[in-house]
This record gives structure tokens, C-alpha cells and sequence, in this order.
């Protein structure tokens, strides 16, 4: 038994197949096709929620993706669990778990539906004034109980097991909607030669055609053509039909993202297989064939379970052979809510009136309505229901007053007209513009390669619509360079008609009226709320949509935003297109984290880079550190040390006897050409003219407005070829730099770069007994002081290999960095250990890296500078070419601002106590008891305990700082205040002298 | 996402390949150690901000490398054409008489811009 309201012989699913699922713990039966609400439907139950805020119970309103009440939890497991699923797209499973969301302890008795009787205090705005006292309440009480009352679903705790697909795809017309529209359009386009890709969001295309059992197209069942079609088009190579693929996202340059759901309806999907596919399709014209959407009427209690739109009842019979009552009442102001009463009537049904505001119906409706013995009231209103969980009853009134007669009803389905689906033209920046004599916003003014065929391009009668549809899609498929081919136009008709109806409050709901009419149901707005927001003062459309949250729920407002409108339109005395609509926004309906992520999770979410000498680095215990993308080993401990002892360890180590290190993360450009060393004039503060082959520089390098941009050691290893360092992290941005000015400054200059980074392996070999280490290693260099002082390159074979071996030091000791191929850079670097271990040497990581050149005052740009220093600010000025014509930022140094007096300079700080380490980023004043807010001076850059001096070190930015040296200042802390005194930034060995070996 | 053709490289590719890198057609003056301060921001700091065709620079970074002009509508993001970097500045004013980009008699549509001012 698959539910108590399925009508024998109505509908499409057959009998043959079913599934089973639970409803908050109750099983039930579905049939193959069944969506969660049509299952539930067919089994008498309306109730399927409670409201965000009042917490009414709620029922089902639509069939369709614009469902605003019956938002449901799914589950197939305790990790696959998706809150604010909308039952009538979820298609049942066998095995499915469905949960009903914001209720407790059940659906039917909730405590928080005591915020319906408390609903005075929950006005439009209420969080903006109900809870402003006391002040920290908010934070600590109101927010949170109010989050926890007023909710939707709750996220899984689990992480979601699942995988997501992402596809780029190209085509010539892409057809959004597989109604009539959208699929005559397709087979136009598609005939000619085009590729095409046609998405609907449902299980079947057909849009309309699924509830719209009348109309007929080539002489056959519209639907029955609309599935034929489809699988006409399927066969053809050059068309992709894309069924529950939701078209969400409209974006520049006719750039559609999609979301097609893969596996949701499957009882078990394959392992392998995606839970949901991004599209992202390219299309060189877009056919935009999203059909309409039908409104509610709003009236006073409008909201019960059992009140849903008369469209949703005919689909509910025609299509899934469910009827959504026995005693159904209809309120409507357009005529298609007639065709669903006649479809209901014929079905068995009992009509209990026909309440239409109108003072009449179209042509031969109200005649038809009477040979079928349904009693009609024209020019009157619903002014009440009745019914806690379900409606019971109706109480109608004649239009202006006058005497109530209350009908007993058990679904009550309601009209008031068509609102043309026109989101993704509005998202695709086209202008919509009002049509009077219909009362719609249809497309107006176009931005994109796209046209706008069927009901939300307000055409109206079938056969205009095949038309449009099939001259639309063959004309695009031509812009897109295919042969215009004559298509045939489908000959239609018999189907509803689409324009017409009423937009706003309906009688006794206004303008003046107190009762709950409700104009959006998911977020709770009534239309006295939208008053209110107009009387407190909201004139504009978006004030008044912020202010009362209409149209700002997960449904986007599909059924409420013209309500709204109109009704503000009414309150502020002007036309609706001088109120005009608010912005469609993506997504169309919700999509999930999942789809957009697609693939980029977990270890794959960014690329990591690792060095060649990673794996030996990681079976030497050492603790790693990201630094941008790259992994860089930060200090090994031995057994028995923490970070501390063992970075004191390594410090120690490397200035008694010598440490090595791995650099090869340094960004590396190999500068090559007759104009090398001119180009790097201009690019460096420095003056390379006068660097011979074999020596290095500490080279500065600034932006055109005078700022440090990136610092770094350049070995010159022949006339015309230069080995550049960055910054790890520079790297990338200081290639682009150059290469800007390379191409389009000095274009002139003959002079390759390219990015070497990747290709060297660096090894630095630091310490007084640097040289003893490597000795063995070397050959073809004389490693002697004469032969090779600090700061000179060579080229020359370590272990056998091809390396660059610089003498540099970031440390202040003696000191190699050894450059080798990156594949032979973990060989090498073990070599370097095996020479190092009888020294009692050890391998140290970017921790004591930082610690010894903070020793020695050696800046890191980007730590101690930050883009606002200049290289004086950062003590480097020496680097500056006095007499160079032009580098770039030569210009910039000179402004007014960088050259005055108090600017922030890079300066030593110990600290009165020397065990205390400051906090990098603290900040420093000059009286800590002066008043607040205090004037800073400056802060923290770089702050460590430094094992070899002893004592703490830190550097800052201070202003004026380089005359306040010897003074005291202070850096407020939450708990204490650190007096420091202001130093030169070389803390060890101010001689230098160790660095020469 | 953007489509942008690259003249070096003779095809339209997905933005993620490129990368802005502000207006084009600002020459770095060749005496700029001599400039004063006003001609120094003029060339560094001030931009115009059109609604409308704005000439800018970008670099096919993850394709050629190369940089190249574009000029793009900044109501419409629609790239008008690209040009190698060197190239004239291509004269795009519209010929006396010719249509605006919206309707003259469309009417605006009452948005949050609309509401709270327009940048200038």
C-alpha cells in the first residue's frame, strides 16, 4: 500500500517498483519516481515542518525547486546526512531516512510554537530593537537562544564521505529548462549541426507539461512529445541532456555553472561514482527557458498544512497519481487554479467551491465549473481558515464585507497567477523591465548572448511559444556558426494560459488588517510586516526586503518577492515599477559546499611543495613548518628535546662548530644576456656594473614608490649571466616584477629570465668549521680565503656533481651554500652529514636559521619590513647607488613622506628582564601611563631567546627609532608592561669579524 | 569567469590563466629621477575609474608569460579586444550618433546601488 490518497489510474508511476523510507521514524511505501512529498502526500500528510520563526506547523506548498515549508533532513547513513533538503525535489530511495527539522521533542507538538503566541514581541526588525538591553545580554544570551529557536537543519558532524565530480564543458547553445520551450528550442539548434547542452533541474524534462495533462503538441500528449523529444535529442552525438542539473549560476561572458545531482536518488550508487557534478559550461548562446512560477493568494491564515498552490495539486495528480485531499477548497485570482480543480473533480475528488477574487473567470470557465457541479464564488475572498495540523476549514466573504459562510475543507489550493521565472536573465545583468498590462517583470534590456523563450519571456499561448522556441534556437545556432536549417515548428495547443492574476494582499488582509497573511512563508513575513517596515520608515525595496527579511530565505523568495512588492508598492503609494525588484542573486536554489569543492579537499586542496631532501629530513625527526606552499624542516629534535632545546642546541652548535641547512626553497632567476648587468641596474638599488665574474652582492630591490619589495644575494658567474636569490616566498611575485619591466619598460635590453628555483638543490654549510666539512667534498675550487672570501661563487664539483658553490652566510659565521642539481640534492645532503658528523656538526632548521641572523641584525624582508618600509627605514641605505641615473622606485625615495624626519626605522630591543621574550607584533609607546588610546610608536618584528647571547633579542620598527637608542620604552601587554631599551640591531659578534673565517 | 583571447598566443583561454596588472598606455617617463611630485603621482598613483572602456595591462602568466593590453567595459566585463603590449592605443570612441549602451527610454532598475548613491 503506497498511501490512502493515491488515485487508481492517475498519474505516471506504476505500481511496479517501490521503495522504502522512514518519515521521522514512521516507514512508509513509495512508488519508483515518488519525491519525499508526493510520498508523503499520497499517505495524507501535509505537516512536513515548522516555520523559522513562529514555528506554525507548515505544509508542503509546491511540487517544484521554489518550495519555501517542507524542508527536510536526508539521510542515508550517520555521515551522509543533508539538512533543508526540499521534499518535493528529493526523489525517494529505498532506504532513505527522513527527518523533519526545527521542532521539538515532534513535529506535531512543538514548544517553540510558543513564539507563535508570542508573536507581537517577533515584529519585522524585533532583533534590531526587542533585545538591546542589557548590552552583553546580546552576545551571551538573546543571539544564541534565538539561533537555536529560529532554525533550519543541523550540519552533519561526520565528514562527509562522498565525492564530488567538476566538468568544464564548451558548446554552441546552451538551452537552460527542458519544457516546451527549452526543448523545442534544443532540437531547433541541435538540427543544425550545433553542439548543445540542455539542463533541466527535474528527474524528466517536461516542466509545465507535467502537471498540464491538456495540452497537446504534434498531436500527441504534450508530455508524452516532451519525453520523446528528449530521447530524440539524446541520440543525437551533438547534444548532451542534462536531467536534475540545475543551472544556478549565471556569469559573465555566457559562463553558466550547474549542479547536476548524480547519485541522490539511488538506493546503492556505484563507490565510484560522484554524489554531485559542477558544470561548468562555456556557451556561445544561451536559450533561457525557465518557464514560471506560481504565487499564492495572501490571505489571513494562509499558512496551514493543506494550503499549497493549485499547480502543485495538479501535478501531484497528474504526475504522481496523488491527490492532495478529499474535500478540497480552491482560492484563487487566476484561471489555471480551475483546470486543477476540473483535473481533481474528474479524479474523484470532491470540490468544495471555488472562492475567486475576479468578478469572473476566463471564457467558459465558470460554465465548465458548473456542468461539473462545482460551486463557484466570483468577487469574494477567503478571509480566515481554520485547522491547528491541518486546515479544516475556509470561511469565505464577498469582496468588501458582507456574510461569512465557513466551509469545511481538508486542502485548500490557491492561485493568484504567474510570476515569469527571469533569475538567470537577471543574473546575467539583463535589465528587467514591467509590463503593465500583465502586471510582470519580463526581460528587458540584454547584456549577454542569450534569449529568453517561453512563459519567462511573457509569451503566453503554446503555439507562440513553439515558435519562439524553434526560430530562437536555430537563429543562435547560426551566431554560433552553424547553418540556419529549417526546423520544423511543433504545432501546440489546449495548454493553460499564463498571464493574469493579482499580485498583493487579497481582501481582508489589508491595507489596514492585523490577521497573519503570510507573503513569505520560510522566513515568516506577513504582508502587515511589510506595512510596518514602510510606516518605520523602509521607502526602498532592499530597506524593506533587509528589514522584514522577505525573499531572504533559502527559497529566494520565489513565491514572495513580487507579493512584497506590491504590497510595499500599496504602503508607499507608487507603482510597483517605480518600487522595482530587488537583485537575483546566485544561486538559484541552494547548492552544496560539496559541488562547489569538488576534488579541491583534504590533501589536494592546495599543492604542497616539498624539497628534494624532504624524506631524509623526515627520517631525521625534523618537525616541519609551512612556509607559503613549501615544507620546510624547522628544527630537529632529538630524543628527549622539545622545540626549545633543541633549536638552543642547534644555535650553539652552529657557532661552536658548524650547522647545515636546507635552502633550496631560496627563489632563485637565472639572469642571462649582453644587457644582464643593465637590466639589473635598473631592477636592484645596487650597482652591478662594477661586480666581477666570481663575486656576489646583497642586492635591495624596491617598487617604483620607493618601498623594499624583496632583498636577496646575486652571484655574478659570468659577463653576461647572473645568479639571482629571493625570498621564498617573493619568488614568484619578483619573476612577474621582472618580467614587467623586462617586457614592456625596458623592452630593449637583451636579456633572458627564468625561474631556477625548483632546479637547484641549496645546501648551507654554516659555522667556524664550515670549511673542514666540505673540503673533502669539493673539487676544481680552492676554497681558501684568497682564493674564495665571503660573498664569491664558483663553479666546481661537490660529491662528483655540477654545483654552484657560494660563499654566504645568513648566520654571521663562515659559511658555503652549495648549489646542486635538485636530483642529486638528497645524495649530497647526506654526504654532507656523513663529512659533518666527526665535527660534531649537526643539520638545523629554519627556527635557528631565524635566531642566528636575528643575532646578527639580518633583516627578512617581509617579517621585519612590511611594505611600508623604505631602505633606510630598514637600516639597508649602504645597498642605495648613490650615483645610478634611475632604478626603479629611484623616484619614489625622494617623495616628501619617505624622506622626512621620525619615520619608523628598524632597531634592536633587549628587554630590562633578559628572559623575558616579547610577543612579535606587540606594540611599543613611549609612557605606558599615558591615556588611551596611546600613541604608538611602533611594534615587534622579530623577538627570540638567543642561547648564544644568552638573553632575549628583538628588533622592531620604531619611530624616530635610530636617535632613541639607549632609551627606554615600553610594550603594554594584556597583563604586565615590558620596559625595553632601544639598541643597534647586531647583537653578536658587532665586530663581524667571524664571517671571514 | 572571464574569456580572454591572448594576442601572443592567437586563443581565447579561461581568466584563471591570466593576470590583471592595471591600466595600460602609462609610460614610465624616461627622466623619472627629475620629475616633480605632482607629475610623479600623476604617473604612479592616480587612476581614472571609467564606467565604460577601460585600457588596462594583463599577463598570460600561466600560458606565454606575456604581457598584453586589453580594453574591457567595465559595465559589462566584456572584453572589446587585446593587443600586444607596444601597440597604439586603439581609438574606441563611439562615432558621433551612435546608440548608447542602454535604451534611452529603458528605465533603471531601483537597486541597492540606486538607493545608496553611485560611486563616481
Amino acid at each position: 500500500m503506497t498511501g490512502a490518497n493515491r488515485i487508481a489510474g492517475a498519474g505516471r508511476l506504476t505500481p511496479a517498483k517501490t521503495a522504502r523510507f522512514r518519515f521521522d521514524g514512521r516507514g512508509f511505501t513509495a512508488l519508483a519516481g515518488d519525491t519525499v512529498a508526493s510520498a508523503l502526500l499520497a499517505n495524507g500528510i501535509h505537516l512536513m515542518g515548522r516555520s523559522f520563526k513562529y514555528h506554525r506547523p507548515r505544509g508542503v506548498v509546491s511540487a517544484g525547486p521554489e518550495e519555501p515549508n517542507a524542508l527536510i533532513n536526508v539521510s542515508r547513513d550517520t555521515a551522509r546526512s543533508q539538512p533543508n533538503v526540499r521534499a518535493t525535489v528529493q526523489e525517494v530511495f529505498d532506504g532513505m531516512t527522513v527527518g523533519s527539522q526545527n521542532r521539538y521533542p515532534s513535529l506535531a507538538f512543538d514548544l517553540g510554537g510558543i513564539n507563535d503566541t508570542l508573536s507581537p514581541f517577533f515584529a519585522a526588525g524585533f532583533y534590531y530593537k526587542t533585545f538591546m538591553w542589557p548590552k552583553q545580554a546580546w552576545a551571551s544570551i538573546y543571539e544564541p537562544r534565538i539561533r537555536e529557536a529560529a532554525g533550519l537543519g543541523v550540519s552533519p558532524k561526520e565528514e562527509d564521505p562522498d565525492h564530488y565530480a567538476c566538468r568544464y564543458a564548451h558548446c554552441d547553445v546552451l538551452v537552460i529548462g527542458g519544457g516546451a520551450a527549452g526543448l523545442a528550442a534544443a532540437k531547433a539548434a541541435a538540427a543544425t549541426g550545433a553542439t548543445v547542452i540542455l539542463a533541466d533541474e527535474q528527474p524528466e524534462v517536461g516542466g509545465a507539461l507535467h502537471f498540464d495533462t491538456g495540452a497537446e503538441i504534434d498531436g500527441q500528449n504534450g508530455y508524452a512529445w516532451a519525453q520523446a523529444t528528449a530521447a530524440s535529442l539524446k541520440a543525437m552525438d551533438n547534444v548532451t541532456l542534462l536531467t536534475r542539473t540545475t543551472a544556478f549560476g549565471y556569469y559573465a561572458q555566457n559562463f553558466v555553472a550547474m549542479a547536476e545531482r548524480v547519485t541522490d536518488h539511488i538506493d546503492r550508487p556505484q563507490a565510484n561514482a560522484p554524489r554531485e557534478r559542477l558544470w561548468q559550461v562555456r556557451a556561445k548562446r544561451v536559450v533561457i527557458a525557465t518557464g514560471s512560477i506560481e504565487r499564492h493568494m495572501v490571505f489571513a491564515d494562509n499558512d496551514r498544512p493543506g494550503i499549497l498552490l493549485a499547480s502543485a495539486a495538479r501535478t501531484y495528480l497528474n504526475h504522481f497519481g496523488v491527490t492532495v485531499g478529499r474535500k478540497v477548497g480552491v482560492y484563487t485570482a487566476h484561471d489555471s487554479a480551475y483546470e486543477a480543480a476540473f483535473d481533481l473533480k474528474r479524479a474523484g475528488v470532491e470540490i468544495a467551491a471555488i472562492v475567486d477574487s475576479r468578478l469572473r473567470p476566463g471564457d467558459g470557465l465558470f460554465e465548465k465549473a458548473r456542468s461539473l457541479g462545482i460551486e463557484v464564488f466570483t468577487d469574494h475572498a477567503v478571509i480566515a481558515t481554520s485547522g491547528r495540523l491541518r486546515v479544516a476549514s475556509m470561511t469565505v466573504v464577498p469582496n468588501g464585507g458582507g456574510s461569512k459562510r465557513k466551509i469545511a475543507v481538508d486542502a485548500l489550493i490557491t492561485s493568484s497567477g504567474w510570476t515569469p521565472s527571469v533569475h538567470m536573465f537577471s543574473q546575467s545583468r539583463g535589465k528587467v523591465a514591467y509590463d503593465a498590462a500583465t502586471g510582470r517583470f519580463l526581460p528587458g534590456h540584454y547584456v549577454q548572448d542569450c534569449v529568453s523563450v517561453g512563459t519567462c519571456n511573457g509569451t503566453d499561448d503554446l503555439q507562440a511559444i513553439l515558435e519562439e522556441a524553434t526560430a530562437a534556437g536555430a537563429k543562435l545556432a547560426a551566431e554560433a556558426g552553424h547553418a540556419e536549417g529549417a526546423a520544423p515548428v511543433p504545432a501546440g495547443r489546449n495548454a493553460i494560459a499564463w498571464t493574469g492574476g493579482m499580485a498583493g494582499a487579497a481582501y481582508g488582509a489589508g491595507p489596514d488588517d492585523s490577521v497573519k497573511a503570510f507573503v513569505d512563508f520560510q522566513n515568516d513575513v506577513c504582508a502587515k510586516d511589510i506595512r510596518l517596515a514602510v510606516r518605520e520608515g523602509m521607502h526602498s525595496i532592499e530597506h524593506i526586503k533587509r528589514f522584514t527579511t522577505n525573499g531572504m530565505a533559502t527559497d529566494q523568495g520565489k513565491l514572495s518577492n513580487l507579493h512584497g512588492l506590491a504590497i510595499a508598492a500599496e504602503a508607499l503609494g507608487r507603482g510597483i515599477p517605480e518600487v522595482g525588484l530587488t537583485t537575483f542573486r546566485a544561486p538559484y536554489t541552494p547548492v552544496t559546499f560539496g559541488t562547489l569543492i569538488g576534488h579541491a579537499r583534504g590533501d589536494i586542496f592546495d599543492p604542497t611543495r616539498k624539497t628534494p631532501m624532504h624524506a631524509v629530513e623526515e627520517a631525521n625527526g625534523a618537525a616541519f613548518e609551512d612556509v607559503g606552499q613549501w615544507k620546510r624542516a624547522w628544527y630537529y629534535a632529538r630524543p628527549g628535546e622539545d622545540m626549545h632545546a633543541a633549536v638552543n642546541r642547534e644555535c650553539r652548535t652552529v657557532r661552536t662548530t658548524a650547522g647545515y641547512f636546507n635552502a633550496s626553497t631560496l627563489g632563485k632567476i637565472e639572469v642571462v644576456g649582453p644587457d644582464a648587468a643593465a637590466f639589473l641596474n635598473l631592477i636592484y638599488t645596487n650597482s652591478w656594473d662594477t661586480l666581477k665574474p666570481g663575486r656576489c652582492r646583497y642586492g635591495i630591490m624596491l617598487r617604483e614608490d620607493g618601498f623594499v619589495y624583496d632583498d636577496g644575494v646575486v652571484g655574478r658567474i659570468a659577463e653576461d649571466r647572473f645568479h639571482v636569490t629571493t625570498t621564498t616566498g617573493g619568488a614568484p611575485r619578483v619573476m612577474h616584477h621582472m618580467e614587467d619591466y623586462l617586457q614592456t619598460e625596458f623592452p630593449h635590453l637583451n636579456v633572458w629570465l627564468t625561474s631556477t628555483t625548483e632546479q637547484w638543490a641549496v645546501i648551507a654549510v654554516q659555522g667556524p668549521k664550515a670549511r673542514e666539512i666540505i673540503a673533502p667534498l669539493v673539487e676544481g675550487a680552492d676554497l681558501s680565503n684568497e682564493a674564495l672570501p665571503h660573498m664569491s661563487v664558483v663553479e666546481a664539483k661537490v660529491c662528483g656533481v655540477p654545483a654552484r658553490l657560494f660563499r654566504v652566510s645568513f648566520t654571521g659565521e663562515l659559511g658555503y651554500e652549495i648549489n646542486v642539481p635538485a636530483d642529486y640534492g638528497a645524495a649530497v645532503w647526506e654526504a654532507v652529514a656523513k663529512a659533518a658528523e666527526p665535527f660534531g656538526a649537526c643539520p638545523y632548521g629554519t627556527e635557528t636559521m631565524h635566531v642566528l641572523r636575528a643575532e646578527k641584525g639580518y633583516i627578512i624582508v617581509g617579517q621585519d619590513t612590511d611594505g611600508t618600509l623604505t631602505p633606510d627605514d630598514a637600516g639597508v641605505a649602504w645597498a642605495v647607488g648613490k650615483k645610478k641615473p634611475d632604478f626603479v622606485g629611484i623616484r619614489g625615495l625622494k617623495r616628501p613622506d619617505l624622506v622626512r624626519e621620525g619615520r619608523k626605522q628598524l632597531v634592536g630591543l633587549l628587554t630590562k628582564d633578559p628572559k623575558e621574550v616579547l610577543e612579535e607584533g606587540a606594540q611599543i609607546v613611549a609612557d605606558p601611563n599615558q591615556p588611551k588610546p596611546m600613541i604608538m610608536l611602533g611594534h615587534v618584528t622579530s623577538s627570540y631567546w638567543s642561547e648564544n647571547c644568552g638573553r632575549s633579542i628583538a628588533m622592531a620598527v620604531v619611530a624616530g627609532g635610530r636617535a632613541k637608542v639607549g632609551q627606554t620604552l615600553y610594550v603594554p601587554m594584556p597583563d604586565r608592561t615590558i620596559a625595553v631599551e632601544v639598541t643597534d640591531t647586531v647583537f653578536f659578534d658587532k665586530e663581524g669579524g667571524r664571517i671571514h673565517g | 569567469m572571464l574569456l580572454i583571447h591572448c594576442p601572443y598566443c592567437g586563443e581565447a583561454r579561461a581568466e584563471l590563466e591570466f593576470r590583471a596588472a592595471g591600466d595600460a598606455h602609462i609610460d614610465r617617463p624616461a627622466n623619472i629621477a627629475a620629475i616633480s611630485d605632482e607629475e610623479f603621482a600623476e604617473y604612479f598613483f592616480l587612476r581614472d575609474n571609467p564606467k565604460g572602456l577601460i585600457y588596462e595591462r594583463w599577463r598570460h602568466i600561466h600560458g606565454c608569460g606575456r604581457f598584453f593590453n586589453a580594453v574591457r567595459d567595465t559595465v559589462s566585463d566584456k572584453f572589446v579586444m587585446t593587443y600586444k603590449a607596444g601597440q597604439p592605443k586603439p581609438d574606441l570612441s563611439p562615432a558621433p550618433g551612435a546608440a548608447p549602451a542602454l535604451p534611452a527610454d529603458s528605465r533603471p532598475v531601483e537597486t541597492y546601488e540606486a538607493t545608496e548613491g553611485r560611486a563616481e
